[in-house]
């Protein structure tokens, strides 16, 4: 699940990819992920008038056998549960290593199989 | 059209390429629990229509592709939890059918529960460890998502309210509560969802109020939410005091609301805007 290192979050670190069910040699395809966070903007106050401190993810990393395919750096004004998709091309079979990180030591990774027929 | 001859070859070669076709239409359109539905199945005159209907298309596609729908995130936290759990009594396969006929009455308790409520007894009286005192609210993401997994079980099944002569004093009561003027807006329940259903308040569509795909992920809470939640929003609107957690005014109202939907297919975990 999470890492060791980043304190103990509320609730588990939730992150899916999702990729098609078959992937083609050669062909593009849509990789889709989805993670689980509050993106608190560090621009709004709670009930007691105080400032809610910044809490997003920074940044996301895809590595395909580590060369780095996909990286986005986010900011705040992006909405919760973040959603991205972005397109790749495999020639091999190999492994994608999608790793979050941001405040409060927030980190999470996730590595998926990729078997393109 | 087509052409008067076509060699046999060739048209053997259309007609596999256009049921393959067919078969990728199906594929894309039929993940298994079946996709979404708009409308009650059947073709008849039903002016019932599920929230979905009056969703923009850009929402209704993240409902649609469960890749880009958030409440996936529930969901997978709620396939861990029952297998981490629940799955010490319960398969998963047996929960389908379970959330389409919910709430039901509870033989130990002596009253309905709801889905939320029979999940969060179930985990204080069994899994919980011993000594836990708290039981899970309404909104405690651990029982969202559980009700978010079993519910996926029964996507598409239509809402089946049992025939049970002990939920019919409930039942009528969320009717009377449907009906009751409420709040300082003087409001009820039917006054949107039913007599100006369809119109619009500020720029919303004003839906029927038919609650097919609780718990729901609501891009206004930027989270996952019950039915309990959703209804409190509607009393906040018209000024009335907000029922408490598993009040039994939101029971019978969830009651009352189920049986007034029975039919529509379930589309849990549904987006709302």
């Amino acid at each position: 699940m999470s890492d060791a290192a980043a304190p103990a979050p509320a609730s588990p670190v939730r992150a899916l990819v999702t990729l098609p069910p078959q992937v083609r040699r050669g062909e593009p395809f849509e990789v889709r992920l989805l993670v689980a966070h509050p993106m608190e903007t560090g621009h709004r106050a709670d009930a007691q008038g105080q400032r809610v401190p910044r809490d997003i993810v920074r940044r996301v990393e895809c590595r395909l056998d580590s060369e780095l395919v996909f990286a986005a750096d986010l900011h705040p004004a992006i909405a919760a549960n973040p959603y991205i998709a972005f397109p790749l091309v495999v020639q091999a079979e190999g492994t994608l290593d999608v790793s979050w990180a941001g405040d409060r030591g927030f980190a999470h990774r996730t590595g998926v199989a990729i078997r393109p027929i | 059209m087509a052409p008067a001859q076509v060699a046999p070859r060739a048209r053997t070669l259309a007609l596999a390429a256009a049921a393959s076709a067919l078969l990728l239409v199906a594929a894309c359109h039929a993940p298994p629990p079946a996709g979404v539905p708009t409308r009650v199945p059947a073709d008849t005159a039903d002016p019932r229509r599920s929230g979905f209907a009056d969703m923009s298309p850009a929402t209704q596609a993240m409902q649609r592709d469960d890749a880009a729908n958030p409440a996936w995130l529930w969901v997978e936290q709620g396939r861990q939890l029952f297998e981490a759990g629940c799955a010490r009594c319960h398969a998963a396969g047996a929960m389908a059918g379970v959330a389409a006929r919910y709430p039901a009455w509870d033989e130990a308790a002596r009253r309905p529960l709801t889905l939320g409520q029979r999940i969060a007894d179930c985990h204080a009286r069994r899994v919980a460890p011993a000594g836990a005192t708290a039981r899970w609210a309404p909104e405690d993401e651990s029982r969202l998502a559980l009700e978010a997994f079993i519910a996926l079980q029964s996507r598409g099944r239509p809402i089946a309210p049992p025939a049970d002569a002990r939920l019919a004093s409930w039942r009528a009561r969320g009717e009377a509560l449907f009906r009751q003027r409420l709040g300082q807006l003087d409001l009820a329940c039917a006054h949107c969802h039913e007599r100006h259903a369809g119109r619009r308040l500020a720029g919303s569509v004003i839906p029927q109020g038919h609650p097919t795909g609780y718990p729901i992920y609501r891009l206004e809470w930027q989270g996952m939410g019950s039915l309990q939640r959703r209804l409190r929003g509607c009393l906040a609107g018209v000024r009335a005091e907000p029922f408490g957690p598993d009040d039994d005014d939101a029971t019978a109202l969830e009651v009352y609301l189920m049986s007034r939907a029975a039919g529509l297919p379930l589309e849990t975990p549904a987006v709302r805007p």
